[in-house]
């Protein structure tokens, strides 16, 4: 889709509301509703869908007024990042679109968490993506081992990045990052930075053929669009490491099928293939690990956990049985306890073990 | 130690010449505190209280509308010459010098009937307290309206309670009906909470069909009247059996002509048929046929024992002049001007066999800034002794809060809050008529009225505080009719101001319907108060 394109939609999404206003009708913009009512479980794709269902965001429903301004607002700076051919930070578009309302004390936006999801908003009803909306978050994950891409027009290796990595993008698009030569075997997804560096500094990706990967917790759809595209262009597998809690399995879970929220971008950012590699409560007693680096469960952990063991993607036995372990066992570990058997324990022995023996979990 | 007391040792006889009899009058002289003359500002307010009070009465027991004139002029440091003039009958010349010169002379006293003064010691009392203080006489213009004008110029004997003539002239040729009376006393002049002119704003209130013009040392104030009809006046009645205590019983069969106790009981009282006398003279065994005059004290003491066990019928209430919701109201709204005023006046009612009547005014927002309490009996102010008072304890006893209200003893919110007690004989805790007594009939009362008016007022808070809400809303459809024009421009290229123009006539055309909807749902929320849950 070309800026032209965007641009129109943009405008349409503008006329059509200005039809409405000049028939005297009270002016309302379709959205696909995005929350779990209007998603379902794709089998064949094995991805989280966006269902067909539409709401009205109306300027008469008291409940929507504001929303239905702060959308306009929204989409008519789009308009103009593109026009100027810029593009913007969505912190820049917040302070771009935030000021005080004439004749109120109130602000067309207070906080950032007002116009994100509004971006997404527009993102899902114009089927749009943020970045063809010249629009770019905060870079959050970071990528290390024999890849050489080129990046709009620098070409960089990835296994000459030092100890920080390669950081990457919030457009990783096709027309921004492209992968010129692999040599990696397979992808470690890693959720904690700290275990990342630990793995870097053990030239874990030089020893094992790979390439490590983190998202420093949830990561961000620029981390997981390159997931999805080395899966996907360059056939690797993808294996995802976090701490065994339902934090952790969450996590995989999001970059294996895509998110709720983002359900309208489950196609480019979902790696379905993805497997888990660990860590499971299963895995204490396999590495001896000690019991007393072990987290007991919260109340809050163990209500997430009985909702989890209801999802359809976590309805595989593998992860049935694996769930009710850590209910039985009532404690969750972190990554870092592996470091209870030595320091290099993880990239020596835990993750070359699993990688040989393919003891992943679905 | 035996001859000290020798010497001191006074005989009986000795001590008798020292026990003189004192009149009215030297005890006034000694005990000017409980008539309200305890100090010079309080005396100025008292005056013009006990004036206009008979004034007032006088006009409206002549069912003439009072215009009453009142002037307050200082001519020394401290000494204040005050003229009070009504329209009232006029006085004739055989009673002039009574009722100016005499204390606890006056009809009042020996009848029952609904009447401002009660006492009788009201204005000879200012007569009084100008010679103590200035020495000045006490002049008087009075005429019945044939003509003639009495120009008297008087001053009260202290030790014999008798009135003493200085002046006595007749002025032909002058054609008015009405009292005119000029008094020089001590005195300080001031505007506060217990002032002459809130005392004045009060009466205003309550006499909404009076007009009462004021030359006060600052300037003239006019109290305009608001009505042009008289409550209804007042029939007189006899006492009641069960107010009866046995001072008054003793000197009630002294005065009687009654031959017998029955006769006696029948024609003296109100509500006492032949059965219930003959019950009484039953149960406190005395023969019925007896003369009054020779019953003995313990006889009455066993008489009145006996009333408490017999059942009567209560007094009637026609003795009543209540003001009626159209006067409280009237008077609330042309002195407070207020945004909202209600009132209710309760049914007559009977404390220890006085019949009584309470009637409440709530009046909000206005002129008024600040809650208050306007506390009246008869019609006439009561400034002093708040705390004493059973209006103020009732009052306290509101739970406002219930109605919406903040507010502990008396509403946090800009109210008035005005009580009226209408009776025969209203029990003031003292001589100067400040405090009503906290009988439990009466609190009651007043607290039942209270209530009523609270809940009236709180059902008019409510709505506007969901007009208030519903018009929110409408703000809110039109504050970002701006915001959301200024995108559309930038999407569509239309021009804002006409985009807005549209904007805001969608929501002109549909507000229409919204609000109903707001209203009905408003009303499901809140649940629509019911009337009559007097608890």
């Amino acid at each position: 889709m070309n800026e032209k394109e965007v641009i129109g939609k943009l405008s349409g999404l503008g006329n059509k509301v200005l039809k409405d206003i000049k028939s005297v009708k009270d002016p309302d913009i379709q959205l696909p509703v995005r929350a779990l009512s209007n998603i379902y479980f794709d089998e064949k794709s094995k991805l989280i869908k966006l269902g067909d269902k539409t709401s009205h965001r109306s300027y008469m429903n008291i409940a929507h007024t504001r929303k239905f301004m702060q959308t306009l607002l929204v989409a008519a700076e789009c308009k103009k990042i593109i026009d100027q051919n810029v593009s913007t930070s969505i912190r820049d578009l917040y302070y771009a679109v935030k000021h005080t309302i004439p004749g109120t004390k109130e602000n067309t936006f207070e906080e950032q968490s007002e116009s994100d999801p509004i971006i997404e908003d527009i993102e899902a009803t114009l089927n749009t993506l943020r970045e063809q909306l010249h629009l770019q978050a905060d870079r959050k994950g970071y990528i290390a081992g024999s890849l050489v891409i080129n990046d709009t027009g620098d070409e960089i290796d990835c296994g000459k990045m030092g100890s920080s990595g390669w950081a990457i993008p919030s457009n990783a698009e096709p027309d921004v990052i492209k992968f010129k030569k692999c040599d990696a075997e397979y992808v470690l997804m890693v959720e904690k930075d700290a275990v990342w560096q630990r793995l870097n500094q053990d030239k874990f990706w030089q020893k094992q053929n790979c390439l490590i990967i983190t998202g420093k917790g949830q990561p961000a759809r620029g981390t997981r669009r390159i997931v999805n595209r080395l899966h996907k262009e360059l056939n690797l597998p993808i294996y995802v490491l976090t701490d065994a809690d339902p934090w952790g399995y969450y996590i995989y879970s999001v970059l294996k099928q895509g998110s709720i929220n983002l359900s309208f971008l489950s196609d480019r950012i979902g790696t379905p293939k993805a497997k888990f590699i660990g860590l499971t409560t299963m895995d204490v007693e396999k590495f001896g690990i000690p019991k007393n680096v072990t987290i007991r469960l919260t109340e809050g952990d163990k209500k997430r956990t009985v909702e989890m063991l209801n999802y359809v993607w976590f309805k595989p036995k593998e992860w049935q049985d694996e769930l009710k372990n850590m209910m039985k066992v009532g404690y969750k570990l972190e990554l870092e306890a592996l470091s209870a058997k030595g320091i290099k324990y993880i990239s020596e022995k835990y993750l070359p073990e699993k990688i040989n023996n393919k003891e992943f979990l679905p | 130690m035996t001859e000290e007391s020798v010497v001191n040792e006074k005989s009986a006889e000795h001590m008798a010449k020292d026990h003189r009899e004192i009149s009215i009058s030297q005890f006034f002289e000694k005990n000017r505190h409980l008539l309200g003359y305890d100090n010079k500002i309080k005396a100025l307010l008292t005056i013009i209280k006990e004036g206009v009070d008979n004034a007032l009465d006088a006009t409206e027991e002549a069912r003439i509308l009072p215009d009453i004139y009142i002037k307050i002029e200082e001519i020394d440091k401290e000494t204040y010459r005050i003229v009070i003039r009504d329209n009232g009958p006029g006085i004739i010349r055989a009673q002039i010098s009574k009722i100016f010169g005499k204390l606890l002379y006056g009809s009042k006293f020996h009848r029952l009937r609904q009447s401002r003064g009660q006492q009788g010691i009201g204005i000879s009392g200012a007569v009084l307290y100008a010679q103590l203080t200035t020495g000045e006489s006490t002049k008087i213009l009075t005429s019945t309206g044939k003509g003639k004008t009495h120009k008297i110029e008087m001053k009260i004997d202290v030790k014999t309670n008798e009135p003493k003539i200085l002046k006595d002239e007749v002025i032909d040729g002058k054609e008015w009906k009405g009292t005119q009376i000029t008094i020089v006393v001590e005195g300080i002049y001031r505007e506060h909470k217990q002032s002459v002119i809130e005392y004045l704003k009060q009466t205003a209130i309550s006499n909404p069909f009076a007009n009462i013009t004021f030359d006060s040392p600052n300037g003239r104030v006019e109290f305009k009247r608001a009505v042009d009809h008289l409550p209804k006046e007042p029939k007189e009645i006899k006492p009641h059996l069960y107010g009866i205590e046995v001072g008054i019983m003793t000197r009630m069969l002294q005065e009687t002509k009654g031959r017998s106790i029955l006769g006696f009981l029948t024609t003296e009282f109100s509500r006492v048929g032949k059965k219930s006398a003959e019950d009484i003279c039953k149960k406190a065994g005395i023969d019925d046929k007896i003369s009054p005059k020779k019953i003995e004290h313990s006889q009455i003491v066993e008489m009145v024992k006996a009333i408490k066990e017999v059942k009567l019928s209560r007094p009637p209430t026609d003795c009543l002049s209540p003001l009626t919701q159209e006067l409280v109201e009237a008077g609330l709204s042309k002195e407070l001007n207020p945004e909202f005023v209600t009132s209710i006046s309760r049914p007559p009612t009977v404390y220890r066999g006085w019949p009584f009547q309470i009637e409440v005014g709530i009046a909000y927002g206005g002129s008024i800034k600040e809650a208050s309490v306007m506390r009246l009996a008869n019609r006439v102010p009561l400034l002093y002794q708040s705390g004493d008072c059973a209006i103020s304890k009732a009052v306290a006893g509101v739970d406002w809060k219930r109605y919406g209200l903040s507010g502990d003893k008396i509403p946090d919110a800009p109210v008035t809050i005005f009580v009226h007690m209408s009776s025969v004989w209203v029990p003031f805790t003292s001589e100067s008529k400040e405090a009503i007594a906290s009988y439990t009939t009466i609190i009651k009362e007043i607290k039942l009225a209270l209530q009523d008016c609270a809940r009236k007022l709180s059902i008019y808070l409510s709505g506007i505080r969901k007009a208030e809400r519903i018009a929110e809303k409408r703000r809110i459809y039109e504050k970002y009719a701006h915001e959301t024009a200024v995108a559309l421009n930038e999407l569509t290229g239309d021009e804002k101001e006409k985009i807005e123009k549209a904007i805001l006539k969608i929501v002109e055309e549909k507000w229409g319907e919204i609000e109903q909807e707001l209203i009905e749902e408003n009303d499901k929320e809140t649940g629509v108060e019911k009337e009559g849950e007097n608890k």
